[in-house]
Order: structure tokens, then C-alpha cells, then sequence
């Protein structure tokens, strides 16, 4: 369970990302969040995992406050955490297996890790993961001879591996063609069904966010203009989230 | 999660790699072994017990610089100057058209044009004390034996340099002005130099840099500048005018860096 | 209009008297050199022969020389390695304190980075003078010379490198909940090994050049038999020195160019 209460954030520069945010996400719940670029999705998002420090107000994680953590119990936080990139952010030079099981990194010891003395349980868990995505057969591959899709698809399997209550994933599919966008997103559904994992998403496709969410939250400069289940939702309220009528980029479009 | 899942398969090639690193790894062992022993055997222990003596004695000193003697250590240090400015500066031009013989878009026939790369390769190969040894034998001892090297030191990497820059401007240009007629000068000083010239003077001037430290090991074997002040300085235990030495070098080094890092920065 | 009377430049006025001014300022600074270094040019091509001569008194090279310099170039070229092993060693955590996209913090940032400057400013010659001054005579200040040397260009280079990288990695690995280390393994380790090694042969080049002038100051090496006998005026013996020091150059920077291009 996630509750933000009230919540702002003031980055260095003195932009304002997080403005009395007040939510509570259940667990097991698919959050979509929609909102314009600059809105405060990922600045929200990434308050969870502690990627950023807001500067305001209560944030519960699993049931303790995030906000004041450092060092250990950060770490603690994160791999319970799993986050997903737009830019997939895979250690490029790394292979696929190699790039899975840093998932476990959070579990295990610094020595054992640099020695990759991993156990025979978390690297048939890193590999039950990538088939899972099935991309099990590029397993030994270098992760940037990958396609978009695969190595997205991998970075999956990285949080899987992670054994995480709750996925994050920051506008997962901003970098991919509309089939593949589809592809991921029936992935994190999929998972997100299976294993009763927290998922919020990061989305600027309002064809999307209806299509997979549970749950629609809508953002406008750092603050929450929208929460409502996503069968509530039509076009009229995108338009109200996005204080402007709907054009054609803000639709991904079908497989 | 499912229990006990399989393990992914060996990668197919792990055994060839397993016996690759495994060369690579006995190979740099047996250099390491090769090399450390006879450092060890060569190493005079004894140093060491003299060491707290030698720290006790030399620090104090060094940081006591003595200035009593500066004319000597300016005139020296101002000659080093004059030996990497004409270096460089004799190079820098002479680069000019071996960087044009050495560049792909410039030189029709690739033979001639690997020839060219060849030479600039064979200079650099040439440390700089081996060039100022054969200099000052046979143009005697003195500050022109220490010009002599560094221009031909310089020589071979700003020709390189050059070559890079060359091969990397638009052609475009210089197929429009062959369209309109001009002749291989024209095209050379109004389609080229424009283009690579301030690079040009860039790399002449990050070579300056180099050169500086360069000369400062040419009066080792009597070919001009501080270098020849060092060794006897050190030689007499001179510590205290040793110290001055340092200290003046580090700031001439440091205050040349800036300026012709700053120049570098307005010309590119 | 006016202008047909007036003679019309190319170039700006302002810039072209600079330009001028600059090319008088380098071909008067150039000839006062020139003149400073008594370097006369006219006489050193028209007494050419006499240079020449000079020039064949260093041949044909004393080849029984050879076995007496085999033993200082081993010796040379041990240092050059251990030295390179020591500032390899050295310069990981170096360069990793002096990249800001390890170091967040400024002062420490700064302070690594001016360091590392400062020892790049420290010609080789007064490194090796300086720990002669303290160790006496023998390697171990020839070896101590050539780590400091060389760690202040590795460092730079490599902190280069890690300030280059693709911090979005480095991210992911950090949100997995990896320490420090991890973060540095997993995150920055593949991204700059190949540049590393490359990295670690060059300098390895030019320790071997450089080490030639450690004999001179007494900090060991081959540098202190050519000493010898360039002072005994034996030049056969010092070109049959300086071509198998030559050959070792050219054999080392081969193989180690063949390594380079492998890794990267």
C-alpha cells in the first residue's frame, strides 16, 4: 500500500514538481498515470522508489515512511521497489542474463556479487523471469544488440527478478513502435495479474491508459486533477486532465 | 513462483572463452612474475633505512627555496621556452604539407598517400632523447640540438593531427569551387584553410604545451634548457635552488597551459 | 554610391589588422627564439656535410656493444611495467573521486580533479630528480617516478571516460536497491573497461619512452649507459644502444596497438 499525504516537492532549481499530492494506491492495484510532459508523473513516481526526496509532507511505503531514508534502509526500500525506464536502461555492454539478475543486486552481498557467485535458486529465478518475457533465447546476447522491444522486455525480467511489491514503470513504451507498446504493456497487465504486484505506469497515450489501467490518475502541474476508476473514464476527461482538446499524438493507436 | 526452475543452458562458446581467458591470464602472470622478480632482485633495500634521514634532510630544504641564484634558473628556464617555441613552431609549418600528403581526401593515389602516412608513423616512432642524442653529436651540444628534436617530435604528431582535420572537412565545398572553375591554390586557400586552419593552430598550440615539458629533458644529454640545471643542481645536493627549480617549472607549466588553453578555446 | 572609390575588403578591417598583428607578434617572437637558441639555419644547411660527417662517426654501430645493453633494457622495461601495474592500481579510485557523475559533491570533486592537474604540470624529469633527491640512487625512484607520471594522465583519461557514461545505467542499477559498489560494478565497470585497457597499454608506451630518461638522474634503466658513453664519446656504442632501444619501442607500441584495436 502507497499513500502520499500531502506530498510536495521543490526540485533545486526551484521548479515545483509534487504539490499536496494526497493518494492512497491499494496493493495489487494497476494505477495509470496520464498527464502532459512536465505534469509531475514521473516526478511522482519516482518519489516512491526515493529517486527523488520530496520536500513536504508523509509518504508510506508498505507501511513506513519513505521521506527521511538513507543509506541501508533506502536500498531496503528499492528492491522492494522495481522500476521500469523509458529508455530501458540496460548496461548496454552487459549480457542479458547479466543485466536480469542485477535484480538480485539488492539481496545480495557486495563480495558475492562482484564475484557473480550467485545462488543456483536466483539465477533460475533471473532466468524463469526472461522466459517469462520470453526472450529466454537471447540469454547470453549483449543486451544492445537487442531491439527496443527486447530490451524492454528484459528490463522486465530485471524487476521481476527483483521480487518486488510494487512496479514502477516510467512511460515504458514513450520509445517504441505502437505493436510493441502493446506487447509490453499486456506483459506488466499479465504480471500484474499473476503475481498481485502493485504496477503504476507512466503513460501519455490516452488510448492506452483505457485500455490496460484499473485506475486513472491524472496530473497537471504537480497536482492530481483526476482519480477514478478507468471505466469512468472517456475522451472528455483527458481533455479536462490536459486542459486542451485531443490531437492525434496523444493516441498510440491499435497493434 | 514455480520452484526449482531450470537453470539456463551453457552458453555455446564458454569453453573456447574459459581457455582464452585462461591463456590470456597464465600469459599475464608470467609477465607480472618476469617483471616483479627482477625488480625485486635489482631493488637496493638498504635505500630504505636511509629514506627517514634522506626526508629529514632533503624536504626541509626543497621547501626552502633558494633564490639567490634566480638569474641562472630564469635565463635557463626562459631558454626551454625559446627551444619549444621555435620547435613547435618550425614543425607547425612543416606539418602543413605532410598533414595534406598524409590525408585520404587529398591524395589521389593510396600508395603515395600510406607513404606519407608511413613517414609521419616512422618519426613518431623516435623518442626524443634518442632524436637529441643524434642531434648534439652532430650539430654540437647547445640549444639548437634541442630545436632540432622538438621540431622534428612535433613534427610527426601534428602531421597526424592534421591529416585527421583534413580528412574530416565537407568536400562540398571544394567541389563547388571546382564547378566554378577555380584552380587547385585557389581552392586550397579559399575552399580549405578556412576550414582546417583554426584546428590547425589548436593542435600547434596544445603541441606548445607538450613541448614545454619535452624540452625540459633535453639538457640531459646537452642539448639545451633547464634540463642540464637540473641534473647539476641535484648532483651538488643543492636542495634548496632544486626547490626554486620545481616550483618556478610548475608555475611557467601551469601559467602556459592557461593561456594557450584559453586561446585554444576562443579559436575552435 | 561612395563605396566605388573606396577599396573593398574581404574581410572585416578590425580583424584583419588582428590577424596581421598576431602573425608579426609569432614571426618576431619565432626569430627572437631562433636568435636565443642560436639556431642558425642558413650555416646548419650550408656547413651540411660537415654535420653529416658528424652524423657518420656514429657509424656503423658497434654491434658487440649489444649483450652489455641487453640487461639495462630488461631492466628497463620491468620498470616501465611495475610502474604501469602500480598507477593502474591507483588510478580506480582516483578517477572515480575525480568524475562527477560518481562524486556529487563539489569540493571533493574539485579538489581530486586540481590534484590530478597539478601532477600532469610535473615534467618527468624532476619527478625522477626529486625521489632520487629522496631515495638515493637505484629503480625504486625511477619506478615511483614513472607511477606518478603516468597516473596523472591515466586518471585524467579514465575520470574522462566515467563522466562520459550513460548515467539512465547507472540509474536501473541503483534502483534495484545496489549499494555503492554494485553500483559501480554493474553500472560503471562495463561501460569503461574497454576504454581502461586501451587506456593502460598507452601509458604503458609512454612509460617505456620515459624511462629512457630515468637512467640519466640515476633512477636506473638503460638511460645510464648511453650517460656513460656519450660521456666516453663511444657514439658506435650509443647508436648500437639507441637501435635496439628502437626495436624495442617499435615491438612494444605493435604489439600494444594490435591489443588497443582489439579491445576497443
Amino acid at each position: 500500500m502507497i499513500t502520499f499525504k500531502d506530498v510536495s516537492l521543490v526540485y533545486p532549481n526551484g521548479t515545483q514538481g509534487l504539490k499536496h499530492v494526497n493518494v492512497t494506491i491499494d496493493e495489487g492495484e494497476f494505477v495509470v498515470i496520464v498527464g502532459l510532459s512536465g505534469a509531475g508523473k514521473s516526478t511522482f513516481i519516482r518519489s516512491i522508489n526515493r529517486m527523488v526526496t520530496p520536500t513536504y509532507g508523509e509518504l508510506y511505503v508498505d507501511g513506513e515512511n519513505v521521506i527521511q531514508l538513507q543509506g541501508k534502509e533506502l536500498r531496503k526500500l528499492r528492491t522492494k521497489v522495481g522500476m521500469i525506464f523509458q529508455n530501458y536502461n540496460l548496461v548496454n555492454r552487459s549480457s542479458v542474463m547479466k543485466n536480469t539478475i542485477s535484480g538480485r543486486l539488492g539481496h545480495t552481498g557486495t563480495l558475492r556479487s562482484i564475484l557473480n557467485l550467485y545462488s543456483k535458486k536466483d539465477r533460475a529465478l533471473a532466468y524463469e523471469n526472461l522466459k517469462r518475457v520470453n526472450i529466454e533465447e537471447y540469454v547470453y546476447q549483449r543486451a544492445d544488440q537487442l531491439s527496443g522491444g527486447q530490451q524492454q522486455r528484459v528490463s522486465i525480467a530485471r524487476v521481476l527478478t527483483q521480487e518486488p511489491k510494487i512496479i514502477l514503470a516510467d512511460e515504458p513504451v514513450a520509445s517504441l513502435d505502437p505493436p510493441t507498446s502493446h506487447q509490453v504493456m499486456k506483459y506488466l497487465k499479465k504480471i500484474n495479474q499473476e503475481d498481485h504486484i502493485t504496477t503504476i505506469v507512466n503513460l501519455h497515450f490516452i488510448d492506452m491508459a483505457m485500455e490496460y489501467a484499473d485506475r486513472i490518475i491524472g496530473m497537471r502541474d504537480g497536482e492530481i486533477v483526476f482519480d477514478g476508476p478507468a471505466s469512468e473514464v472517456t475522451e472528455k476527461t483527458f481533455e479536462e486532465i490536459y486542459n486542451r482538446p485531443i490531437r492525434e499524438h496523444d493516441l498510440r493507436g491499435s497493434e | 513462483m514455480e520452484n526449482n526452475g531450470s537453470l539456463p543452458p551453457k552458453p555455446e562458446r564458454l569453453k573456447q572463452k574459459r581457455i582464452r581467458n585462461l591463456v590470456i591470464a597464465v600469459i599475464l602472470l608470467v609477465i607480472y612474475i618476469w617483471a616483479f622478480s627482477g625488480v625485486i632482485r635489482a631493488m637496493d633495500w638498504s635505500m630504505l633505512q636511509k629514506l627517514d634521514e634522506n626526508i629529514r634532510q632533503v624536504l626541509p630544504k626543497l621547501f626552502s627555496p633558494d633564490l639567490t641564484e634566480w638569474r641562472k634558473v630564469f635565463d635557463k628556464i626562459l631558454e626551454t621556452i625559446f627551444i619549444a617555441y621555435a620547435g613547435t613552431l618550425i614543425a607547425a609549418i612543416l606539418a602543413v604539407p605532410f598533414g595534406f600528403w598524409a590525408a585520404k581526401n587529398m591524395v589521389k593515389s593510396p600508395v603515395w598517400n600510406t607513404m606519407g602516412k608511413w613517414f609521419l608513423i616512422l618519426d613518431r616512432t623516435f623518442p626524443e632523447l634518442i632524436l637529441a642524442i643524434i642531434f648534439v653529436i652532430s650539430v654540437g651540444p647547445g640549444a639548437f640540438a634541442g630545436v632540432l628534436t622538438i621540431g622534428l617530435t612535433a613534427f610527426g604528431m601534428l602531421g597526424k593531427l592534421y591529416a585527421e582535420v583534413i580528412e574530416s572537412i565537407d568536400m562540398k565545398v571544394v567541389e563547388a569551387m571546382e564547378a566554378n572553375g577555380a584552380n587547385k591554390i585557389q581552392i586550397l586557400f579559399y575552399g580549405i584553410m578556412p576550414q582546417v586552419l583554426p584546428e590547425f593552430l589548436s593542435f600547434a598550440l596544445y603541441r606548445f604545451e607538450i613541448d614545454i615539458r619535452a624540452s625540459t629533458i633535453l639538457g640531459l644529454v646537452g642539448a639545451g634548457g633547464i634540463g642540464t640545471l637540473i641534473l647539476i643542481t641535484a648532483q651538488n645536493r643543492n636542495w634548496p635552488q632544486l626547490g626554486f627549480i620545481i616550483i618556478s617549472i610548475v608555475v611557467v607549466v601551469i601559467a602556459i597551459d592557461y593561456i594557450s588553453g584559453k586561446l585554444r578555446k576562443r579559436l575552435v | 554610391m561612395q563605396s566605388t572609390q573606396h577599396h573593398i575588403s574581404i574581410y572585416p578591417r578590425g580583424m584583419k589588422m588582428r590577424v596581421t598583428l598576431t602573425l608579426v607578434m609569432v614571426a618576431l617572437f619565432y626569430f627572437f627564439s631562433l636568435h636565443k637558441t642560436e639556431s642558425d639555419f642558413i650555416e646548419f644547411f650550408s656547413n651540411l656535410d660537415v654535420v653529416f660527417m658528424k652524423l657518420l662517426s656514429m657509424f656503423p654501430p658497434n654491434w658487440d656493444y649489444i649483450p652489455h645493453a641487453i640487461g639495462p633494457l630488461i631492466e628497463t622495461i620491468q620498470i616501465a611495467i611495475v610502474a604501469t601495474t602500480f598507477s593502474v592500481i591507483i588510478c580506480i579510485p582516483l578517477s572515480l573521486l575525480s568524475a562527477n557523475t560518481i562524486v556529487k559533491n563539489q569540493y571533493v570533486y574539485y579538489f581530486f580533479r586540481n590534484l590530478l592537474n597539478l601532477m600532469r604540470t610535473i615534467p618527468d624529469i624532476l619527478l625522477a630528480t626529486l625521489f632520487v633527491s629522496l631515495f638515493g640512487v637505484g629503480i625504486l625512484p625511477g619506478i615511483l617516478a614513472l607511477t606518478v607520471f603516468s597516473l596523472g594522465i591515466l586518471a585524467k583519461l579514465l575520470s574522462e571516460t566515467i563522466e562520459t557514461i550513460d548515467p539512465r545505467q547507472l540509474e536501473a542499477i541503483q534502483s534495484t536497491g545496489g549499494n555503492l559498489l554494485q553500483v559501480i560494478w554493474y553500472g560503471v565497470v562495463p561501460q569503461v573497461l574497454p576504454q581502461f585497457i586501451s587506456y593502460g597499454l598507452y601509458v604503458f608506451e609512454l612509460n617505456v619512452r620515459a624511462s629512457l630518461v630515468l637512467g640519466f638522474v640515476g633512477a636506473g634503466g638503460i638511460g645510464s649507459i648511453i650517460d656513460t658513453q656519450l660521456n666516453f664519446l663511444q657514439y658506435k656504442n650509443v647508436m648500437a644502444i639507441l637501435i635496439l632501444l628502437l626495436a624495442a619501442v617499435i615491438f612494444i607500441e605493435t604489439v600494444s596497438n594490435f591489443l588497443r584495436r582489439r579491445v576497443v
